[in-house]
């Protein structure tokens, strides 16, 4: 049991990385569909960095780069010019697949240098490793998985506890009236379009160093389409995102596990369900109309000053 | 203004997009020299150490078999659910000069049967992998009594098994699976007749996340060996990172977990190359639907590691040789499904249309399929 929560935490990883990236830019009312193209991207120049330089921090910069990037073709189309903000992700998810083929088919079958696995190992944490239950699940992984820890609770310190994520927030919900309070709204947007990239980036990442270390053509697999509909799973929340994630990755892993152990149960029935949850959470969050549920009110709007 | 250089600017990005999603290249000689110039439609990439690349070691090894007289040209990255981008394809490369195609995939089989019997192509002959369509002039069918090798790494797996539990990664509960499965088991128990094969399908032919996480789950389960039918060596990682749990390769001799790589089924695709290309220049081409075996090399197992005792290793081989003389039937009852359903009576054996007919899994074996 302790062994296969510790696997949905693994499973959720990649997806809690991409939600807490894709909520932030949600945030700044851009709605950025291209998270699976930005993991890709992440993915593949993390990969490639790492073979080339067999430097762990470089491999880190390099998908945190690539994802930002990515998001920055995004920002520029869509915050400058305006472009329209779906049809613009969903280029930005081709174009990362196809950057991350094109870039990575020399290196098909060719693995992450030892040293960069061994820098980013399991570890058991002190003290917090050694708790029952708990300590196997969540503090006996792997160094990029503290990472996410780590980076999911600033994220959410930053949106509810300081002024600058308080600015963010009426950047997304009311954007003329941000603007007219003085906030730099163009700076806002771009800078959290280009974090949220980044952290995709690092989602992919963790998929192509850490959990398959022989490079992939399609290593991301739909699981940026799964942190989309986890973002509104979670109602934009990043501690909900943590959860949402494991169970999220929990639930891909599910239909296997049962199979171990004999039970009659198909994956393609578990594969299904994080998809219908999000359906149910998104008729019922309407239905209710609870505020803190609702997305950003400008969620997907470009925002033109002058336009009244 | 802006508008205009937005929607430029996303032009830009789809382009871009396409060029990089495809790329084509070749090998070979002069132009117009070789008697034969073949163009190969593959699924994946020539160097993803797997199906594609068992393809391409082929078309290597019989262009450098016939030298001048050959040369080839390839496409990488085909998708085979899309007939139309199967069509074109085949046609770019007959465009090109190609008067053999060879699609390495099942899904190109509507396309290339639609272009073999189309009248326009008649000089050109359509080589296809896997499937069951062929007319009488210019389009066969080939592929390989894979459960052979299944069969004999099975055996190399409960050598090592000493708890007696073998996992297996599966794609889909599909016949060719299931008969791969089926074998694998009925060699493991020519060695341990009480061994047991858990399977997982992970309903898909290839996510390397997916077949690592159901290696993992089915390590946690108490595999002491794995093995894969999938795209990926993903299973081999876990294995490595298990780092003491066997692993067992498929479609390629590639070894990624280093001292726990027992051996691997493979395609040894220059064997069925190398004598139709000759029979094509020959003349002699008659289109069949070839079934590769041991003993016609097409089919191959890697060598076996040391971690498999001598006198089991002894024995593979004494089965191997049986079954390159044709002698040994991997199919021969009594074998019951693990529903307790019979499979094959005492006293028979399955041919080819037997062993394709089988659905369910053997006795011996813990698996889900629906």
């Amino acid at each position: 049991m302790t062994l296969f929560l510790a696997s949905c935490v693994v499973a959720g990883i990649p997806l809690l990385f991409a939600t807490v990236g894709e909520l932030i830019t949600e945030k700044s009312g851009n709605l950025n569909l291209g998270v699976e193209g930005m993991m890709l991207m992440g993915a593949v120049m993390g990969f490639l960095v790492s073979y080339n330089t067999s430097n762990p921090y470089l491999t880190l910069l390099a998908a945190i780069a690539a994802g930002a990037g990515g998001a920055l073709i995004f920002a520029f189309l869509t915050v400058s010019l305006r472009a329209n903000q779906v049809v613009t992700g969903l280029t930005l998810t081709i174009f990362g697949t196809g950057f991350a083929k094109f870039l990575g088919q020399p290196y098909l079958g060719s693995a992450v240098p030892g040293n960069v696995s061994e820098f980013f190992a399991k570890t058991s944490i002190p003290v917090l490793g050694d708790i029952p239950f708990i300590g196997p699940i969540f503090f006996q992984q792997d160094k990029f998985t503290y990472l996410a820890y780590i980076i999911c609770a600033v994220a959410a310190v930053y949106m509810y506890k300081t002024r600058i994520g308080l600015n963010l927030k009426a950047v997304g919900e009311n954007t003329s009236a941000a603007d007219a309070s003085g906030i730099n709204v163009k700076l806002y947007k771009y800078v959290h379009i280009l974090v949220g990239g980044a952290l995709c980036g690092l989602g992919g990442a963790y998929l192509s160093i850490i959990r398959i270390p022989i490079w992939q053509e399609d290593v991301v697999n739909g699981r940026g389409w799964i942190a989309v509909a986890l973002v509104i799973f979670v109602a934009w929340n990043p501690i909900k995102a943590f959860f949402g994630a494991i169970l999220f990755g929990g639930l891909s892993i599910m239909g296997m596990k049962l199979q171990v152990l004999g039970l009659d149960f198909s994956q393609y029935l578990f594969d299904m369900i994080p998809y219908v949850a999000t359906i149910i959470i998104v008729v019922f969050s309407t239905h209710k109309k609870k505020k803190e549920s609702q997305p950003p009110q400008d969620l997907g709007n470009n925002y033109f000053r002058e336009e009244r | 203004m802006k508008k205009t250089l937005a929607i430029l600017l996303a032009l830009v990005l789809a382009m871009a997009t396409l060029v990089s999603g495809c790329g084509s290249s070749d090998e070979g000689g002069e132009e117009g020299a070789a008697a034969l110039k073949v163009g190969f439609i593959f699924i994946g990439a020539t160097n993803d150490g797997g199906f594609t690349q068992s393809m391409y070691e082929g078309a290597l090894a019989a262009d450098e078999e016939f030298g001048d007289q050959m040369e080839f040209l390839y496409v990488e990255n085909i998708n085979d659910g899309d007939t139309s981008a199967s069509t074109d394809a085949a046609v770019n490369l007959i465009d090109q000069g190609c008067n053999v195609i060879v699609g390495c995939s099942y899904g190109y089989m509507d396309a290339l049967e639609a272009l073999a019997n189309s009248g326009d192509y008649d000089d050109i002959t359509f080589l296809h992998f896997s499937g069951n369509k062929m007319n009488d002039t210019n389009f066969d069918n080939w592929f390989g009594s894979m459960e052979q090798a299944r069969y004999l790494t099975g055996m190399a797996a409960a050598a090592v098994a000493e708890e007696g539990v073998v996992g297996y990664v599966a794609a889909h509960p599909y016949t060719e699976v299931q008969i791969g499965i089926n074998a694998f088991t009925l060699g493991a128990q020519a060695v341990n007749p009480d061994i047991e094969v858990k399977v997982v399908y992970i309903g898909t032919w290839g996510d390397a996340e997916i077949e690592k996480t159901a290696a993992e789950q089915l390590i946690q389960a108490g595999a002491e060996v794995v093995c894969y039918h999938a795209d990926s060596t993903a299973t081999q990682i876990a294995a490595a990172e298990a780092g003491d749990v066997y692993a067992i390769g498929w479609n390629y001799p590639q070894n990624d977990c280093g001292d726990l790589y027992l051996t691997a089924a493979y395609w040894n695709t220059e064997k069925y190359f190398i004598p139709t290309f000759q029979a094509i220049m020959d003349g002699t081409f008659a289109p069949e639907s070839h079934y590769g075996t041991m003993a016609t090399g097409l089919i191959a197992i890697d060598d076996i590691s040391d971690a498999v005792p001598a006198d089991i290793k002894a024995e593979i081989e004494a089965v191997k040789a049986e079954m390159e003389a044709g002698t040994f039937n991997v199919f021969s009852g009594p074998i019951y499904y693990n529903d307790g359903t019979v499979l094959c009576e005492e006293g028979q054996a399955l041919d080819r249309a037997g062993i394709w007919s089988i659905t369910k899994e053997v006795k011996g074996v813990t698996a889900i399929s629906n």
